[in-house]
């Protein structure tokens, strides 16, 4: 059924991302495309994998963007010039557009949790609710003509054969810098949403009127390279040295 | 948007279809002549060819059945819907004419109604996606409807001239006042886009606005992918204005002044050539239409690939 739930969800399982953390490692795309290409549905195929147009489905993508501030061009020279990396996956949106354009029902939304879902049975492989959603979240299996897109790792968080510490999405359990949370965002004392208040998490392109369950952190303020230049010591200074250390140090001026 | 031929070919034979089954509907052809029982057939070809085009660019046709079930909520099943329960009346008024040269006013009407409530829907399809500023409006829908009967009256006209009767000008009128309609509100569609201010930016994309201007560094992939397949299409903005003033011309004026010229030729063949060249013309406008209203529209979720 591609009408949404009529009640706002119970639970608001979703995603919560650091900004101000991700390095751009690129570890949580290749974990979601090990993990989802064995899991849920058809796997995630590629096509020509070994030519030079080689291309492939994933649920998860790494953008970098380079953000400059008025007057900034170079970025390091610009104040809070800088770089950020930029996971985006399927957003789980609350007034979800992909789900009500489907004709088939194959699209929905869980009444329960609010994950967002495609019943590859159903789906005719249209294409019509990848257009709908203006965040890339779904792309099309060219080998399996199903759409597919983030599940939530569906397949882990309700997993009981899996160690408790296991039962997060597979990109959350990857993430070496800690950059990406899962929780209910509609629990307001759950640790994600204590994040997103204290950090004000933000949603993307809120005047889509999609109302993300997913949040972003922003990136901390951050000193500019100028004013960090003067707090590195060099390597030289031994000014401030005690004991063996500045008799030593003494010594070999000294010599 | 990537312009799918399936679907160029699907609304431009489905809109003539449907124009041209609104036409009969309402009764403008004689159904004593053997031209109506022609049109009639030709109808029901060029829904039906059009239907079946457009599933060619499914991923798994043959489950194309399940389209019908969510007209609760979506515009293209509700197109699915509407396109087989219009076949009913078609059907009907096509029998009665074929067979006993009758016209049968309530399937006629209802057959009408039916054919422009699938093309609206058709066009609501495109009209609704709020993700793609270009078709945002409502002026999406008064295109498709205006083009679809344009082609329907020019059509139906052609089919008037192989009719040994007298010609009388009612359908003639009819398509140099549709063509004038139908592109006045393709300019107007055009005068919106071009000045259009995108609902998102990158900055509202990624929300860093608030510490500046945000620019692609680096994609996530150095191939295309799907999305940048089926979203990044941007061949046609560069020639956009002259390909659209060229369609205008050839075909909206040029058509408009066969048609209105055609009684100049006096009656005979010479007539009915007149009126062919102008329905192709159209048809190769409608064409060009089609495919800068995809590859001319822009996806917001462009503003994370830099396009």
């Amino acid at each position: 059924m591609t009408l949404l739930p009529s009640h706002p969800t119970p639970k608001k399982l979703g995603l919560v991302i650091d900004l101000d953390v991700c390095v751009g490692c690129h570890a949580c795309v290749v974990s979601c495309k090990e993990w989802n290409t064995g899991a849920y549905g058809a796997a995630l195929s590629d096509q020509h994998p070994y030519g030079a147009e080689v291309s492939g489905t994933f649920l998860n993508r790494i953008h970098t963007f380079e953000v400059a501030p008025e007057g900034g061009v170079v970025v390091g020279e610009a104040g809070e010039a800088r770089i950020v990396h930029f996971p985006k996956s399927c957003l789980h949106c609350e007034d979800a557009p992909c789900v009500t354009v489907c004709p088939t029902g194959a699209s929905y939304k869980r009444s329960a949790d609010g994950i967002v879902l495609v019943d590859e049975e159903k789906c005719i492989g249209c294409g019509l609710c990848a257009w709908a959603c203006p965040y890339g979240a779904r792309e099309m299996d060219l080998a399996a003509g199903v759409m597919k897109k983030c599940t939530l790792c569906i397949d882990r968080i309700y997993n009981e054969t899996l160690e408790e510490v296991d039962r997060v999405p597979s990109c959350v359990r990857t993430c070496p810098a800690n950059a990406r949370h899962f929780g209910d965002l509609a629990d307001p004392l759950s640790p994600v949403s204590i994040m997103v208040a204290e950090r004000g998490g933000m949603d993307l392109m809120a005047e889509q009127g999609t109302r993300p369950v997913n949040k972003y952190l922003p990136p901390r303020p951050r000193r500019s390279l100028a004013d960090s230049a003067g707090l590195l010591p060099l390597a030289e200074n031994t000014e401030g040295a005690k004991g063996f250390f500045a008799w030593l140090d003494g010594v070999l001026d000294r010599i | 948007m990537h312009p799918a031929p399936s679907i160029i070919v699907f609304t431009t034979l489905s809109g003539f279809g449907y124009g041209l089954a609104a036409v009969l509907g309402v009764g403008l052809l004689d159904p004593a002549f053997i031209a109506t029982k022609i049109a009639h057939v030709l109808m029901l070809a060029l829904i039906s060819a059009g239907l079946l085009s457009s599933t060619l660019h499914l991923g798994n046709p043959q489950r194309a059945w399940r389209a019908l079930s969510q007209w609760r909520s979506s515009w293209l099943s509700r197109e699915g819907v509407m396109a087989i329960v219009t076949f009913v009346p078609l059907l009907i008024s096509a029998w009665a004419s074929l067979f006993d040269s009758r016209y049968l006013k309530l399937p006629g009407l209802l057959g009408a109604a039916g054919a422009a409530t699938t093309v609206c829907c058709t066009a609501m399809i495109y009209a609704s996606l709020k993700s793609i500023d270009a078709w945002h409006t409502w002026l999406t829908p008064v295109c498709y409807l205006l083009f679809a009967a344009t082609g329907g009256v020019l059509v139906a006209g052609l089919m008037r001239m192989l009719m040994p009767a007298p010609l009388d000008s009612g359908l003639s009128i009819a398509a140099v006042v549709l063509l004038a309609a139908a592109w006045g509100a393709k300019i107007a569609w055009w005068r919106r886009l071009r000045s259009l201010q995108p609902l998102s930016s990158p900055e509202s994309a990624t929300g860093l606005g608030f510490i500046g201007r945000v620019r692609l560094f680096e994609r996530p992939h150095t191939n295309d992918n799907y999305l940048t397949r089926e979203m990044g299409y941007r061949i046609a903005r560069k020639h956009a204005s002259k390909l659209s003033r060229l369609a205008v011309i050839y075909g909206g004026a040029a058509p408009a002044a066969l048609v209105a010229l055609a009684p100049i030729a006096g009656q005979g063949p010479t007539v009915g050539l007149f009126h062919l060249a102008a329905t192709l013309l159209f048809g190769l406008g409608v064409a060009v239409e089609r495919w800068l209203f995809f590859a001319e529209a822009r996806h917001a979720v462009m503003n994370y690939y830099g396009g």
